[in-house]
């Protein structure tokens, strides 16, 4: 569905039921150079599983209108605008990489909107490599391809796919080619710019859970540790799910598990 | 941190698409012989209804065996995904039927597979759906058949049996200036001599009969699509951009803006066309396939070696092998297909029809039979099988003559075969002497 946030138009799947804001929403955040149909699965499961799903394109991502936005403060500001859009109150939130900063500071900037957090591939602070943020900026194609590399596990890359028929790699190299020039340094420059992650963190009182891909590269589960500690007020404790075989690109890679993850997370009973 | 490297084609034509089998370990392409799956709860089997999940329901619409013959194509052609079908013929149809419906319209080249003009030229007229075709050489001429309901360009990579190297690059650029996709039968090349997609091309078929399984024991197409074309920003294809009524109300390319084009093929041109490939077939091609970018060098060493010797012979009047410097399109094949224009070839024997007979009934190793890429070499005269129903007129303007004679050339010892045309040859100047 489209609906219109900041004056701009902005596209929003809904994982293929009507949307119903008087069922409990989550919103899903995907992360940077991508667009909503990183969720396809999680979605649909979730919207045929008692939620109403918002999974929107970000400004200037996929079908969503407006120039992207170059923080992830302005990112969160951008959320709380979309709540207001779709006439929500609250929602539980969660993010994949890029995505999951967004979730985390709308979190802590307005806490009596967030009734859950999920951070999926996620750490705090987000320093992006060097090589990989000059590639953005001057050479997307290699950037898309060290992308694709430390995403998706050797198994996934050469292997079957989660997808039967499918060519996971490929899919992804598309969905970052298919976005506007710029965007994907844009976003990389906005993980790698914003600090506040901790302090966020610290702030979140409402329920957490981390997902972290057993053999993620990008943010593997080492560094995992100090955001998963700074989440020390979450309530009963921030929880760490590992999704076994999983790379970075864990929603693609391991969907029944990532899936299943997030609807026990957010049917669970409140602590 | 290290830098990203990507496999190579000689690895993914092993590996891609198959992991060992999670049961047993088995490190060969399990056979999956079955036609349905257990659901393990009835929630599961919602899920997979509903694409919640993905998974497999029923062998007509997707199979393990199937699905790693899929990623394989896809990983060598450079595509998001894949989808087996029945045969070549069956990919082409269902390319087609998944873009448009009647009153939709096809530019072709007229270069084409016999069985791809039937089903173009003679069939699909009948439901409504018409093709102009075109002389490939000719960008004019592809512009000026574009009408307001084209939905599609149509080319072989090498036509057939000419051998025109399809200019891709250009023939897309026309394509995409109208807002609609080029397909480009890759058959005759395999994605070891050409990645069309990486050209321009939007959708690549394979007739996997050929080249791609190379024992000439299962018939199978493949569909490939690039994930470039953007349905949308077309704005020409409702099959892609409206909810369709027939699968969840669905807009696939809300779904999915990359892979629109490959989830309404399955969900609806599997399901209700049907032709779905044999999982005994898909193994069958997967076995050819790990071998694919070893026999495709092969094959090119011995048909430039072929062309080279018939070029050179008194009977012969002319050689059709873009490897040849005197093929119209050389420079275009040097470009386009740098490690080799394949291993089909044709040539025109002065005697005409009568040579051509006896050179056939001469031969002792080449196989007289309708098929190409098969590890035998193979021979065949167009004019009386695979073209038959065209008008002299039509032949001609496929660049076939009378005497024309196909080679398809194989993978036997270079002098056997040499050897073997010497006795064709040989037959056909005493049939021409009467």
């Amino acid at each position: 569905m489209e609906l219109t946030v900041n004056a701009a138009p902005a596209f929003v799947y809904t994982g293929g039921r009507s949307f119903d804001r008087q069922l409990p929403v989550v919103v899903l955040i995907h992360g940077a150079g991508h667009d909503h149909s990183v969720w396809n699965y999680q979605a649909r499961h979730l919207a045929h599983h008692g939620l109403s799903v918002l999974a929107p394109d970000l400004p200037g991502h996929g079908r969503s209108a407006g120039e992207p936005l170059a923080s992830i403060e302005s990112l969160a500001d951008w959320v709380e605008a979309l709540l207001d859009a779709a006439g929500v109150t609250q929602a539980a939130l969660a993010g994949h990489s890029m995505g999951s900063l967004i979730a985390l500071q709308t979190a802590a900037q307005a806490p009596t909107r967030v009734t859950r957090l999920l951070l999926l591939g996620s750490v705090a602070p987000m320093p992006v490599a060097a090589p990989l943020l000059d590639a953005a900026r001057d050479n997307r194609t290699a950037a898309h391809t060290m992308i694709n590399q430390w995403s998706y596990t050797p198994a996934s890359q050469l292997g079957a796919s989660a997808t039967p028929g499918i060519s996971l790699t490929g899919l992804n190299l598309r969905l970052m080619e298919r976005q506007r020039e710029g965007l994907l340094a844009n976003d990389l420059g906005a993980c790698n710019a914003y600090q506040a992650g901790l302090d966020a963190a610290s702030r979140i009182c409402v329920p957490c859970a981390m997902l972290c891909g057993e053999r993620d590269q990008m943010t593997p589960r080492r560094a995992v540790k100090p955001l998963h500690d700074a989440l020390v007020n979450a309530a009963g404790g921030a929880r760490m799910i590992i999704i076994q075989g999983a790379g970075h690109a864990m929603m693609a890679e391991a969907p029944d598990a990532v899936s299943d993850a997030m609807r026990g997370f957010l049917n669970s009973a409140p602590t | 941190m290290t830098q990203p490297k990507t496999f190579g084609p000689e690895t993914l034509a092993l590996h891609a698409g198959q992991s060992p089998d999670p049961a047993f370990g088995a490190r060969a392409a399990p056979i999956y012989f079955t036609t349905s799956y257990v659901f393990p709860d009835a929630d599961h089997a919602a899920a997979l209804f509903n694409l919640e999940r993905p998974g497999h329901v029923y062998t007509r619409i997707s199979n393990p065996t199937n699905a790693m013959l899929e990623e394989r194509i896809a990983a060598l052609d450079g595509g998001v995904g894949a989808i087996a079908v029945a045969s070549g013929q069956a990919a082409l149809h269902l390319a087609i039927t998944t873009l448009m419906g009647v009153g939709g319209h096809i530019v072709a080249s007229r270069a084409l597979y016999g069985g791809s003009h039937n089903l173009l030229a003679y069939t699909l007229p009948r439901f409504g759906i018409t093709t102009t075709f075109v002389d490939p050489r000719d960008p004019a001429a592809w512009r000026a058949a574009v009408r307001p309901e084209t939905r599609l360009f149509f080319g072989e990579s090498l036509g057939n049996p000419g051998l025109d190297v399809l200019d891709i690059p250009t023939v897309a650029d026309i394509a995409h200036a109208h807002r609609v996709p080029l397909l480009v039968d890759a058959t005759l090349v395999s994605p070891c001599l050409q990645r069309p997609l990486s050209l321009g091309a939007d959708l690549v078929l394979h007739s996997a009969t050929k080249f791609l399984g190379g024992h000439g024991v299962a018939v199978g197409g493949l569909l490939v699509d690039g994930g470039r074309f953007d349905w949308e920003a077309s704005g020409l294809f409702p099959t892609l951009t409206e909810p369709y009524d027939g699968f969840h109300g669905m807009d696939f390319a809300e779904e999915s803006p990359i892979a629109a084009f490959l989830l309404r093929a399955r969900r609806e041109g599997l399901r209700d066309f049907g032709a779905c490939l044999s999982p005994m077939n898909a193994f069958q091609i997967l076995q050819g396939m790990e071998t694919l970018p070893l026999r495709m060098r092969a094959h090119v060493a011995n048909a430039r070696a072929v062309a080279t010797h018939l070029a050179a012979h008194p009977l012969v009047d002319r050689v059709a092998y873009p490897g040849l410097a005197d093929h119209p399109d050389h420079a275009l094949a040097t470009r386009l297909l740098p490690d080799g224009a394949g291993s089909v070839l044709s040539f025109e024997l002065t005697g005409g029809r009568s040579a051509g007979r006896a050179f056939i009934e001469g031969l002792k190793v080449f196989s007289h039979l309708a098929n190409v890429g098969d590890a035998k070499s193979l021979v065949i005269h167009p004019a009386s099988t695979t073209h038959f129903r065209m008008s002299a007129q039509d032949l001609l303007a496929a660049g076939i003559g009378e005497g024309t004679v196909r080679l398809s050339v194989g993978l036997e010892s270079l002098d056997d075969l040499i050897e073997d045309l010497n006795r064709g040859l040989y037959a056909a100047g005493r049939a021409v002497q009467g």
